[in-house]
C-alpha cells in the first residue's frame, strides 16, 4: 500500500437516529487522524434509496463499506471499536494485527 | 402493537397450496405471520415458494420472497423444474425477491452496535414497490449464524415480525429442528413469531420415507388437527392429501349398474350400485383379475368408459389374458372406452400413486374404476401409509359417484384374511369372496357375496368355472362347511339334515 492511496468510503445509515450520527461521528474523527484528506467519504440513507441497499445486499446498520482502495471490506456497527476498523481499513501494521 | 378489530374472527388467506386449505380450513391467518419448521430436507424451502406462486398464479396476489440461504438465482434454477416461471413473474412485478444469501466475499468486521434496519427497509421497499400480499423469508436459523449476536438478531426478528403486521401482510418463516420430533425449532425462535406453527416432517420409517404436515397451532382460529401425508411432486411441488378431512358427504344411489356377469347380478339382487365400493378378495390365481375384466366388460357393453389401474401385470399380459376370456380390450381402448394404467407398485411411494390415480381419473372422467390389486400396494408402504392410501383412494371414487372395483389377494391359497381387507372392509360397499375349494382331490372355485350394504344378496357360497367366454357361476355348494376358513370338510346327507332339523321352529 502507497502512502498515495486514495480512500472511497461509503457508509450506510438507517435514518439519522443516535446510532447513525455516533457511526458518522467516529468515522470522520478517524479518517481525519489517520487519511488526513486522502478519503471520500459517502454517508447514504437506506430510508431514502432503499436500492442503494438492495443493490449492495446490505443487511446491518450502519454498514461501512471500503470501496477503494481493493479488497472491498465491509464494517458493521457504529464503529466504536476504533481498532477493529483500522483493522478493516487496513490502516493497522501487519505485526499489531496478528496481536 | 396490534390495530386490529378484535371482534372480527380471524381471516384466512387461501394458500392454493392443494389439500392444505381442506386441513388449514381456508389457508393461512391472513395478515399475520406462520411459522413453519421442519428438519433439513423436509420441503421448507419448496413450501415457501409455492405460497408465493399460487398466490400468483390462482389469485395474481404479489408476493416478496427473502433469502438468507439460498441465492435467488438458485431458486429461480430450483423452481423452474416446477413449472414456476420466477423470472418472468420478477418482470411482470408479482414476485421480487429480497437477497440477503451469503455474498461471497463479503467478509464482515463487527465494530460496536448495530442493528438489522437496512433488512427491514428493505423488505419493505420491496413489499411498497409491487403491493405484495404474501412474504415468505427462508429461513430464520441462517439470520443467527450470519451474526454473533444472538441476543440481538431475536429483537430484531421480533421488530421485523411486528413490522409484517404493522403492513398487514400474510407471512410465512420458515426455520429449522435438529429432530423430527422435540423443540419446535432452534433458536427458540417459536417465541417471538408463535402465533401459527406449521410443522413437516420426513420420517424414515421401516426403509421408507414419510413425508408429513401438522398444524400445530393457529392462534384464535380453526383448523385440523394432527399430521396428514404429503408429497413434492417434481412438476406440481407439495399437494397434501387430507385423508381424515375428507368429509363423509357422498350421496347414496338405487340405481345398479351391471357386475358384467348375469349371475352374479343376480347373486348381489340386480347388480352394483352405482357409487359403490366393491371389493373381490381371494388367493392368487382364483379369478380377480377376472372379475374385474367382466367388470370392464359389463360396463363397455353398456357404453360406459372405464379405468383400470395395474399393478400385477403389464398391458401385454392384460391384453392376452382378456382374449383369453374372449374380451377385446384393444377394441374398447380404441373406442375410448377403457384405458389401462400399468404400473408397478415399486415405481413410486404410496403418496405418488394416489396422486397418479386422481389425476387420470379426473382427465379420463370414467364411469366406472377397477385397480387390481390394492393389496400390491402394501409392499410400498408402512402399514398405516397403506390404511392411509386406500382410504383416500376410497372416498376419492366414492366422491365421484362411480363404482369402483378393488381386488385384494389374500396371504394363504386357502383363504383368510388379508391386511387390505382388514383396512378397507369397513368403507367398502360390497365384499364378494373368491375361494379354492379342494373337493375329491380336484380344486374348485367358489363365489360368495360376503356383504352388500342397503340390498338383499344370495348367502350362499356358488361353484364357478373359467372358460374362453369367461366366467361362469354354477350352483351352490351343499354338502361342504369350511370353505372360507379354509378348510373344507364335507358332510354325508345324514348330518346335512340333522343340522338343518336344528334349525327348524
Amino acid at each position: 500500500m502507497t502512502v498515495n492511496d486514495k480512500y472511497l468510503l461509503k457508509l450506510y445509515i438507517t435514518g439519522h437516529t443516535p446510532r447513525s450520527e455516533r457511526a458518522i461521528k467516529n468515522l470522520r474523527r478517524l479518517c481525519e487522524q489517520e487519511l488526513d484528506g486522502r478519503y471520500e467519504m459517502r454517508v447514504i440513507d437506506i430510508l431514502e434509496q432503499p436500492q442503494l441497499a438492495e443493490d449492495e445486499k446490505i443487511l446491518a446498520t450502519p454498514t461501512l463499506i471500503k470501496m477503494l482502495p481493493p479488497p472491498l471490506r465491509r464494517i458493521i456497527g457504529d464503529l466504536s471499536d476504533t481498532e477493529k476498523v483500522l483493522v478493516g481499513l487496513d490502516l493497522l501494521p501487519v505485526e499489531l494485527k496478528l496481536q | 402493537m396490534s390495530n386490529e378489530n378484535s371482534k372480527i374472527p380471524v381471516e384466512k388467506l387461501g394458500t392454493g397450496i392443494e389439500g392444505f386449505d381442506l386441513i388449514s380450513q381456508g389457508g393461512l391467518p391472513k395478515g399475520r405471520t406462520t411459522l413453519i419448521t421442519g428438519t433439513a430436507g423436509s420441503a421448507k424451502t419448496v413450501f415457501a415458494a409455492q405460497f408465493l406462486a399460487e398466490g400468483i398464479r390462482k389469485s395474481n396476489e404479489p408476493g416478496v420472497f427473502v433469502t438468507f440461504e439460498e441465492h435467488p438465482s438458485e431458486i429461480r434454477k430450483n423452481l423452474l423444474s416446477m413449472n414456476w416461471h420466477i423470472q418472468e413473474w420478477e418482470e411482470q412485478n408479482l414476485w421480487r425477491f429480497v437477497d440477503a444469501s451469503p455474498q461471497p466475499g463479503h467478509e464482515t468486521i463487527e465494530s460496536g452496535e448495530f442493528d438489522l434496519g437496512a433488512l427491514l427497509a428493505r423488505i419493505e421497499y420491496a413489499v411498497r414497490s409491487i403491493g405484495a400480499q404474501r412474504i415468505s423469508i427462508d429461513s430464520l436459523g441462517a439470520v443467527f449464524t450470519l451474526f454473533n449476536n444472538a441476543t440481538l438478531v431475536r429483537a430484531e426478528l421480533r421488530r421485523l415480525s411486528a413490522a409484517l403486521k404493522g403492513m398487514g401482510i400474510t407471512a410465512l418463516m420458515t426455520a429449522e429442528r435438529t429432530q423430527e420430533f422435540g423443540e419446535i425449532a432452534r433458536f427458540g425462535v417459536e417465541e417471538f413469531v408463535a402465533d401459527n406453527v406449521i410443522i413437516l416432517r420426513n420420517v424414515l420409517e421401516a426403509e421408507k420415507r414419510r413425508r408429513t404436515i401438522e398444524i400445530l397451532k393457529f392462534r384464535g382460529t380453526t383448523h385440523q388437527k394432527g399430521e396428514y401425508p404429503f408429497t413434492v411432486l417434481p412438476d406440481q411441488g407439495i399437494i397434501i392429501i387430507p385423508l381424515s378431512a375428507i368429509e363423509l358427504k357422498q350421496r347414496s344411489s338405487d340405481m345398479r349398474v351391471p357386475s358384467g356377469s348375469p349371475e352374479m347380478d343376480r347373486m348381489c339382487g340386480g347388480g352394483f350400485f352405482r357409487d359403490s365400493l366393491i371389493l373381490v378378495s381371494g388367493a392368487t390365481g382364483c379369478g380377480k383379475t377376472l372379475m374385474t375384466a367382466e367388470f370392464i366388460h359389463g360396463g363397455a357393453k353398456k357404453g360406459e368408459k372405464c379405468l383400470l389401474f395395474a399393478y400385477e401385470e403389464s398391458r401385454e399380459q392384460l391384453l392376452r389374458n382378456a382374449n383369453g376370456w374372449g374380451i377385446d380390450f384393444e377394441a374398447l381402448e380404441r373406442n375410448n372406452q377403457l384405458r389401462m394404467v400399468c404400473a408397478y407398485p415399486e415405481s413410486a411411494g404410496l403418496e405418488d400413486h394416489l396422486i397418479a390415480i386422481k389425476r387420470e381419473i379426473d382427465s379420463f372422467k370414467p364411469d366406472r374404476v377397477a385397480v387390481d390389486s390394492v393389496s400390491a400396494m402394501e409392499r410400498v408402504g408402512t402399514n398405516r401409509g397403506f390404511r392411509e392410501f386406500m382410504i383416500s383412494l376410497a372416498s376419492f371414487v366414492k366422491h365421484r359417484e362411480i363404482p369402483g372395483m378393488f381386488t385384494a389377494t389374500t396371504a394363504t391359497l386357502m383363504g383368510g384374511p388379508s391386511v387390505t381387507e382388514s383396512h378397507f372392509s369397513s368403507i367398502t360397499d360390497t365384499i364378494i369372496l373368491l375361494r379354492y375349494v379342494e373337493m375329491l382331490g380336484e380344486m374348485r372355485r367358489g363365489v360368495t357375496v360376503l356383504k352388500m350394504r342397503g340390498s338383499m344378496h344370495e348367502k350362499d357360497i356358488r361353484e364357478f368355472t373359467i372358460d374362453h367366454q369367461g366366467m361362469h357361476i354354477g350352483k351352490p355348494f351343499r354338502n361342504i362347511v369350511g370353505i372360507l376358513t379354509g378348510k373344507p370338510e364335507y358332510l354325508n346327507m345324514e348330518s346335512m339334515d340333522r343340522i338343518s332339523g336344528m334349525f327348524q321352529d
